[in-house]
């Protein structure tokens, strides 16, 4: 009879402990489901195609830039650093064809990613950049970019989709190759 | 001896009373004032660093960090320190200016309650589940009486008694 009056007694118990089980695993799940978000959003690469992520910039002047505004024409948006070497490397290029393409409409921002005002200032004078350079304040940009590291360049159509990323340094070729297809087209 | 200094020595009332209202000065003087006059040591600047991480290395502390960025931050946080900046600004201003993810301790904020909470909410069930172990009492020990009749038992006892 002990036997038949046991279950009787730790019947609520059970079902207690039943129900911390479900909530333990719902919350392990929910937090693996957190982890594995995460993980995939950290996988994904830069950004590649469709829609260019939308930013504002706002150069080391104070006047602001958002992508959005420039709908209708091509925009080169650049990662670059004072610390990076291949940055230094590209910035001559860079400026080359900002001088030969802003006639015909095409958008040239350079994004100073996790660097330091003084000497992102040094190297905007030192390679005489006259596009719009500005800081990325909380690597919001380059969050939204995916970027790997520096130096990057997106090119954004004139609809506003993104072309194919160039990792790693450009030059004034590969940017004419992009520029003048993309402005060929209708 | 400068003229002023042997004037005051003739008078010590009023020599105390100049100590006393320098000493007071100092005493009052912001402790920031004090600091920014100070250029911080390589030791200062680095235990302020170490609360920061490289921004474009994965895992290294900005203390222990040789690269060319973070040189350029540890000569910023030089800067703010001599400005008079504690270690508690200095770190939100970076976190303002590269993100969350460049402090060493992530903000109880946002995503980042997770990595807080996560822990002591494990922390928690395991001292729950440890509890509730410890304190669960030890299983009865099973019944091996035989059910025994009164006729069985008044022959066991005759039985018993002419064996005796």
């Amino acid at each position: 009879m002990t036997g038949a009056e046991a279950p009787l007694v730790s019947a609520p118990a059970a079902g207690l402990g039943r129900r911390w089980q479900l909530l333990a695993w719902l919350l392990l799940a929910a937090l693996l489901a957190v982890v594995g978000a995460k993980l995939v959003q950290v996988s994904r690469g830069p950004a590649t195609s469709g829609a260019a992520p939308l930013f504002t910039l706002v150069d080391f002047d104070g006047a602001q830039h958002a992508l959005q505004a420039y709908r209708g024409k091509v925009v080169v948006v650049n990662f670059w650093a004072s610390w990076c070497a291949p940055c230094a490397a590209e910035a001559a290029d860079l400026e080359q064809a900002w001088q030969a393409y802003r006639e015909r409409g095409v958008v040239f921002l350079g994004v100073d990613y996790v660097d330091t005002e003084p000497e992102a200032r040094a190297f905007i004078t030192l390679w005489q950049q006259t596009y719009p350079n500005g800081p990325d304040r909380g690597t919001v940009i380059a969050q939204a970019f995916r970027i790997r590291g520096v130096p990057e360049t997106y090119i954004i159509d004139q609809r506003g989709q993104l072309q194919a990323p160039i990792i790693g340094p450009t030059n004034l070729a590969q940017l004419r190759a992009v520029l003048d297809r993309l402005l060929a087209q209708p | 001896m400068p003229v002023l200094t042997m004037r005051l020595l003739r008078f010590p009332s009023r020599f105390a009373l100049v100590l006393m209202v320098l000493g007071a000065a100092l005493f009052w003087l912001p402790a920031s004032v004090l600091a920014a006059s100070a250029t911080p040591t390589d030791d200062e600047v680095n235990a302020v660093a170490s609360q920061l991480y490289c921004p474009v290395c994965e895992n290294v502390p900005l203390d222990v960090c040789g690269t060319q960025a973070c040189s350029q931050w540890r000569a910023i946080i030089r800067q703010k320190l001599q400005a008079g900046w504690s270690a508690s600004r200095i770190h939100a201003f970076f976190a303002e200016q590269y993100g969350a993810r460049v402090l060493a301790s992530p903000p109880f904020a946002g995503a980042s309650v997770l990595f807080w909470l996560v822990p002591l909410a494990l922390l928690s069930a395991g001292v729950l589940v440890l509890v509730r172990v410890l304190r669960k009492p030890a299983p009865a020990a099973p019944d091996l009486a035989v059910p025994v009749s009164a006729a069985h038992a008044a022959r066991l006892e005759r039985e018993l008694d002419d064996w005796r």
